[in-house]
C-alpha cells in the first residue's frame, strides 16, 4: 500500500467494560488530517452508535486522549500521516481506566488516585496574613513549576505499566501534583503529602520505566517528579523513621 | 511487544527485572549445591566436573552476565532515586550493559 | 505493592551487596583459573572466619533484597496481594536464608 492511497483503513475498538471488538472502516484520505478528524468522520459519516470524547479539538484540554497504534496520544495533535502503516492504523480507548462505551473511558479512577495522592493545597494563612513573597527563580518554586502545567489528561496513567500491574498504585499524575504541592512554600502540611505518597500504593511502586515522561503531551517530567518524592520521603524516613 | 514499550528506558527495566527474577530462581539451586560440601563432598566433585561441560560453561556466562546487568542497572538506578541526576540515564544505562559484558567476558574468556 | 519500608529494605540490602557482588565476581574470576574442584575450595575455605562473615551478609542481604524483589514481580504479574502475598515474600525470604546458611556453614565448616 502506498501513502497516494485515497482511503484509510482504521481499525476502531467497539464495546463496553464486559466485551468489544475491532470494527473497521474505511475512510477518505486527506493531506492534513488528524486521528480526531478520522474518528469525527466515521461518526459522523458511517457510524453514528461511535461514542468518543473531544472538546478544544486544539491540543490544550486533554479530552482527546486515545490509544492510537498502541500509544497514548491526543488524537487532535497526531496527524494521521505519522502514524500511518502503509494505510492502516488502529484506535483504541485509553488503557488502565474501564471502558464506558467503544472510545469514552471512566476516570473517576484517575481523579480518586489524584485526590488520594494529598495533592491538595494545605493553608498556612487566611485572607487577612499578607501575602507571602515566592521568588519564582527559588528552587523549590523552580521545581513545583515544572510540573504544574499538567492537565489530567491520563496519558502518561495510560502508559504505565505499573498502573496496569499494580492497582493501588497512584499513577505518575497524581504523583506528580503531589510533588508540586510538597515543594510549594505555602503549604502547611507536607508530612501528610508524604504519608499518602509513601504508602502501599505510593511511590516506591515506580520502575522508572520512563513511559509517563516519553509520552506526556505537555512535556512535562512525572518520572523526576517522583524520584523526588523517593528522595523526600527516604529524608523524612532515616530522620523519623516515618 | 506492545510499541508503547519500545523505549531505551522501558528495556533496561524490562532487562533489570528479568536479570532479578533469573537470579532469585538460581540462588536457592546454587546454595544447595554449595552445601553439599558439608554432606556429600564427592557428589559435589563429580558436579563441578560435569560443568566443565562448555555447554554448562556458557550458562555460567549467562549467569555472570545477568549478574552483573543487574548489578549495574542497580546502582544506576540508587544514582537516580537517590542523587538529583536527571537525563543522562540513557548513556548510563548504555553503559551498565556495556561493563556488565566486559565483567562476564573476561570470566568466560578465563574459563576456556 | 512496596511501602517506604519494604522500599528501604530493598535498596540498603542493594547498598549493602553492590561491594559483595564485585568482591565475588573477582573471587570467581581468579577461582576458576585452571579449572574448579572441591578440594581447591575449600582448602581455602575451611575455618576461615573472614569468608564467613563476607558470605554470611552476603545471604542475608540477598534473601532480604530477593524476596522483596520477587514479591513486586508476582504482585504484578499475578494480582496477588493481603495474607498470600506476605506469606510468599517471608516464606521465600526464610527459604534463601535457609539453604543460604547451610551453603556457608558447609563451606566455611563453621
Amino acid at each position: 500500500m502506498t501513502q497516494t492511497s485515497k482511503t484509510l483503513e482504521v481499525s476502531v475498538w467497539r464495546g463496553d467494560a464486559a466485551t468489544g471488538n475491532y470494527e473497521t472502516f474505511d475512510v477518505p484520505a486527506h493531506d492534513n488530517q488528524t486521528i480526531l478528524d478520522v474518528v469525527s468522520w466515521i461518526q459522523q459519516n458511517s457510524d453514528a452508535t461511535l461514542s468518543y470524547r473531544f472538546a478544544c479539538r486544539v491540543g490544550m484540554c486533554g479530552s482527546c486522549a486515545m490509544m492510537v497504534n498502541g500509544k497514548p496520544r491526543w488524537t487532535c495533535r497526531t496527524h494521521v500521516k505519522k502514524v500511518l502503516d502503509g494505510n492502516k492504523v488502529t484506535v483504541a480507548p485509553l488503557r488502565n481506566l474501564p471502558v464506558i462505551k467503544d472510545l469514552a473511558v471512566d476516570m473517576d479512577p484517575f481523579f480518586d488516585k489524584w485526590v488520594k495522592a494529598e495533592g491538595r493545597h494545605h493553608p498556612t494563612g487566611t485572607r487577612h496574613d499578607p501575602m507571602p513573597e515566592i521568588k519564582p527563580d527559588d528552587p523549590a518554586r523552580a521545581e513545583a513549576n515544572k510540573a504544574i502545567e499538567c492537565i489530567n489528561c491520563s496519558v502518561c496513567y495510560a502508559s504505565c505499566d505499573t498502573v496496569a500491574g499494580n492497582p493501588d498504585y497512584l499513577g505518575p499524575a497524581a504523583l506528580q501534583r503531589a510533588w508540586t504541592l510538597y515543594n510549594d512554600a505555602k503549604d502547611a502540611d507536607k508530612q501528610s503529602i508524604l504519608d499518602a505518597v509513601a504508602g502501599t500504593g505510593g511511590c516506591h511502586n515506580c520502575h522508572s520505566q520512563g513511559s509517563c515522561t516519553l509520552y506526556c503531551p505537555n512535556e512535562l517530567d512525572p518520572l523526576s517528579a517522583i524520584l523526588g518524592l523517593k528522595r523526600a520521603s527516604a529524608k523524612s524516613f532515616f530522620k523519623g523513621g516515618r | 511487544m506492545k510499541s508503547h514499550r519500545s523505549h531505551p528506558l522501558w528495556f533496561a527495566y524490562g532487562l533489570h527485572r528479568i536479570s532479578g527474577l533469573a537470579l532469585a530462581l538460581f540462588l536457592p539451586a546454587h546454595f544447595w549445591v554449595l552445601s553439599l560440601a558439608l554432606t556429600q563432598p564427592e557428589r559435589m566433585d563429580g558436579f563441578l566436573h560435569w560443568a566443565e561441560n562448555p555447554m554448562v560453561k556458557l550458562a555460567e556466562f549467562g549467569l555472570v552476565f545477568l549478574l552483573a546487568v543487574h548489578m549495574f542497572g542497580g546502582l544506576r538506578l540508587l544514582a537516580l532515586e537517590f542523587l538529583p541526576w536527571s537525563g543522562r540515564q540513557k548513556s548510563f544505562a548504555a553503559a551498565a550493559c556495556a561493563a556488565a559484558f566486559l565483567v562476564s567476558g573476561s570470566f568466560f574468556l578465563n574459563a576456556m | 505493592m512496596l511501602n517506604i519500608q519494604l522500599y528501604m529494605a530493598q535498596r540498603l540490602s542493594a547498598m549493602l551487596m553492590a561491594p559483595l557482588v564485585l568482591g565475588h565476581l573477582a573471587v570467581m574470576i581468579y577461582a576458576i583459573q585452571g579449572g574448579l574442584s572441591a578440594e581447591e575450595i575449600l582448602t581455602r575455605t575451611r575455618g576461615s572466619a573472614a569468608w564467613f562473615l563476607y558470605y554470611g551478609l552476603f545471604v542475608a542481604a540477598a534473601s532480604v533484597h530477593g524476596a522483596v524483589g520477587l514479591r513486586v514481580i508476582v504482585h504484578e504479574m499475578t494480582g496477588l496481594r493481603g495474607w498470600g502475598l506476605w506469606s510468599l515474600t517471608w516464606g521465600f525470604g526464610l527459604i534463601l536464608m535457609f539453604l543460604g546458611a547451610r551453603a556457608v556453614m558447609a563451606v566455611t565448616g563453621l
